[in-house]
């Protein structure tokens, strides 16, 4: 019992945030929606735990309609929201004690569910939420979620802001409970953390730009990037953007990744070009595309992308 | 070719009771350099840059920014440095010009300078079309490069970049690091914090702190050999585990 989702929209104010959105998250997928802020990755979670309604479109979340099953939706999902939203002036124990008692069950029932997570936090379990470091509540949020046993546990953006300790324990922790037999929906904005989803959707402007694995997806990256390196950053980008053959130009910390428009590049052309913008020190060479890349291909060209995902 | 240095912290050091947040670090920054300043959460980065942008006194050490001491001339370092951050931005119900004004007026710029440099930030950034819009109503890419552009209105020596880019996509996210780099080739020194490794790849330097000491220092490149990995978010794993 995965989540289902076909040809939804949603507007507000003549503001499109979802455009015509298909996916299908399998039983016990650990499914990434990649993509900025604005992108409409929260409005879909908020379409999906039936706290929104869509213009458009149905889902179909562990087998539960969003609209006619909304109420058992609600007993089967864990949802984590973007913004902290556990009560502050409960202590951390309250808070766990506050959910399971909402959703008829208790923390001894579930514990095993939780067991990894609280202990962590349980050292704290009087001190107040509202007091708690950006890395606890993010467990203590990820508890609560998880009290009543969900089937599908959904997860907005919940590394935003945590520093990358914290975001390697988290991603850890998904991994776990995913052998646990939960599907789990996760958005983020980090792009490094597709390579840990089983499968991803690239999202933009409420419009999805490909969906596959992130393994297939930049293998179907359709060019060969250059590392371009020299001595002044500022003038290697200038030069490579006012380079004729260019076809992208991407600063990707300490190189330039770069692609041409012809089929027969050669990287003397590229090296002996840079010369004569005077640079010196020049670096160029192979690389393999990120995740970055083909986000940045696919939004510049949304679409021949949907070409790309129909083949 | 000696490059002066901006910021030159001696053993800094700051303490709330007995704990101490900052626990004497020493570093420098250079003229037009891109500085990256890492640590995890609690690791005492924000109160480290709070007593650099002059709004909290050090407990002992010594520190100067932009030639000024932190101890004694506070007012003048804030007059020559530039802020931004995700969460102290722009006015979001004043319009993109409104919003220039305000801050020219702030840093105490004339108003043909304003008018000067109204007219050369909307034309830079390409903003004609939405000058007279609110920046609530713009998307946050557009709000973050204006907000970067207002922190350079009155030519300061160093820009604190406070988390600039978390949240826009990763083509926007490019753009500002180019008008980051374009600034530091105009001779601005840039201090930025970021929970982003993968952005701290784009800094001439990077320090990393861990529970109150700057534990590593060195270029991208130096870090990720010293610690045989091939990206920096493995360097910082590796350093803030332990």
């Amino acid at each position: 019992m995965g989540i289902t989702v076909s040809n939804i929209s949603k507007s507000y104010k003549g503001v499109k945030a979802l455009q015509d959105i298909s996916f299908e998250v399998k039983p016990n997928e650990l499914f990434g929606l990649i993509g900025p802020d604005g992108a409409g990755k929260t409005t879909l979670f908020r379409i999906l735990t039936t706290l929104l309604i869509a213009d458009k479109g149905q889902a179909s979340v562990a087998g539960f309609d969003v609209l006619k099953d909304f109420k058992d939706i609600r007993k089967h999902v864990g949802y984590m929201p973007g913004r902290f939203s556990l009560y502050q002036d409960l202590t951390v124990e309250e808070n766990l004690e506050f959910f399971a008692t909402i959703f008829g069950t208790t923390i001894e029932e579930n514990y095993d569910l939780i067991k990894d997570i609280y202990v962590q936090i349980e050292p704290f379990k009087d001190r107040r939420a509202g007091k708690l470091s950006g890395g606890m509540k993010q467990k203590l949020a990820l508890s609560c979620a998880l009290i009543h046993k969900p089937k599908v546990l959904f997860l907005d953006e919940p590394t935003t802001g945590v520093d990358p300790v914290s975001r390697k324990e988290f991603w850890d922790m998904l991994k776990r409970l995913q052998q646990k037999n939960i599907t789990i929906l996760v958005s983020t904005p980090y792009m490094d953390e597709a390579a840990l989803c089983d499968r991803i959707a690239l999202i933009q402007d409420g419009q999805i730009l490909q969906i596959d694995t992130p393994e297939a997806i930049v293998k179907q990256y359709p060019k060969t990037i250059y590392n371009v390196s020299a001595n002044n950053m500022y003038q290697l980008i200038n030069s490579l953007k006012d380079y004729q053959y260019q076809h992208s130009v991407y600063p990707f910390g300490e190189f330039v990744h770069y692609t041409d428009v012809r089929n027969d590049f050669k990287i003397n052309d590229l090296k002996m070009y840079l010369e004569a913008e005077k640079l010196l020190n020049i670096k160029i060479e192979k690389t393999q595309a990120t995740i970055e890349d083909s986000f940045m291909e696919l939004a510049k060209y949304p679409n021949r992308t949907c070409k790309l995902s129909k083949t | 070719m000696k490059k002066t240095n901006v910021i030159q912290v001696e053993d800094l050091t700051k303490m709330f009771g007995d704990f101490k947040a900052v626990n004497g670090i020493t570093f420098e920054v250079k003229k037009g350099e891109i500085f990256g300043f890492l640590g995890a959460n609690g690791a005492g980065k924000t109160t480290a840059m709070k007593m650099l942008i002059g709004i909290s006194i050090p407990t002992s050490g010594k520190a100067h920014v932009a030639g000024f001491d932190v101890f004694t001339q506070a007012e003048d370092i804030k007059k020559n440095i530039g802020y931004m951050s995700q969460k102290f931005a722009l006015y979001d119900d004043l319009t993109v010009k409104e919003n220039i004004s305000f801050f020219g007026g702030i840093y105490g710029l004339t108003k043909a300078r304003i008018k000067e440099k109204t007219k050369e930030l909307i034309e830079d950034l390409g903003l004609q079309e939405v000058s007279n819009q609110l920046v609530g109503s713009l998307p946050l890419g557009w709000k973050q490069k204006i907000s970067f552009s207002v922190a350079l209105l009155h030519e300061p020596k160093i820009v604190f970049l406070d988390e600039p880019t978390g949240g826009v996509d990763p083509i926007t996210r490019r753009q500002f690091w180019e008008m980051i780099y374009k600034a530091a080739h105009d001779g601005t020194t840039i201090f930025v914090t970021t929970h982003y490794m993968d952005e701290a790849e784009y800094c001439d330097r990077v320090s990393i702190m861990v529970n109150g000491k700057i534990e590593a220092l060195n270029t991208p490149k130096k870090l990720k050999e010293q610690f045989q990995v091939d990206n920096m978010n493995d360097v910082f794993l590796k350093l803030a585990r332990g």
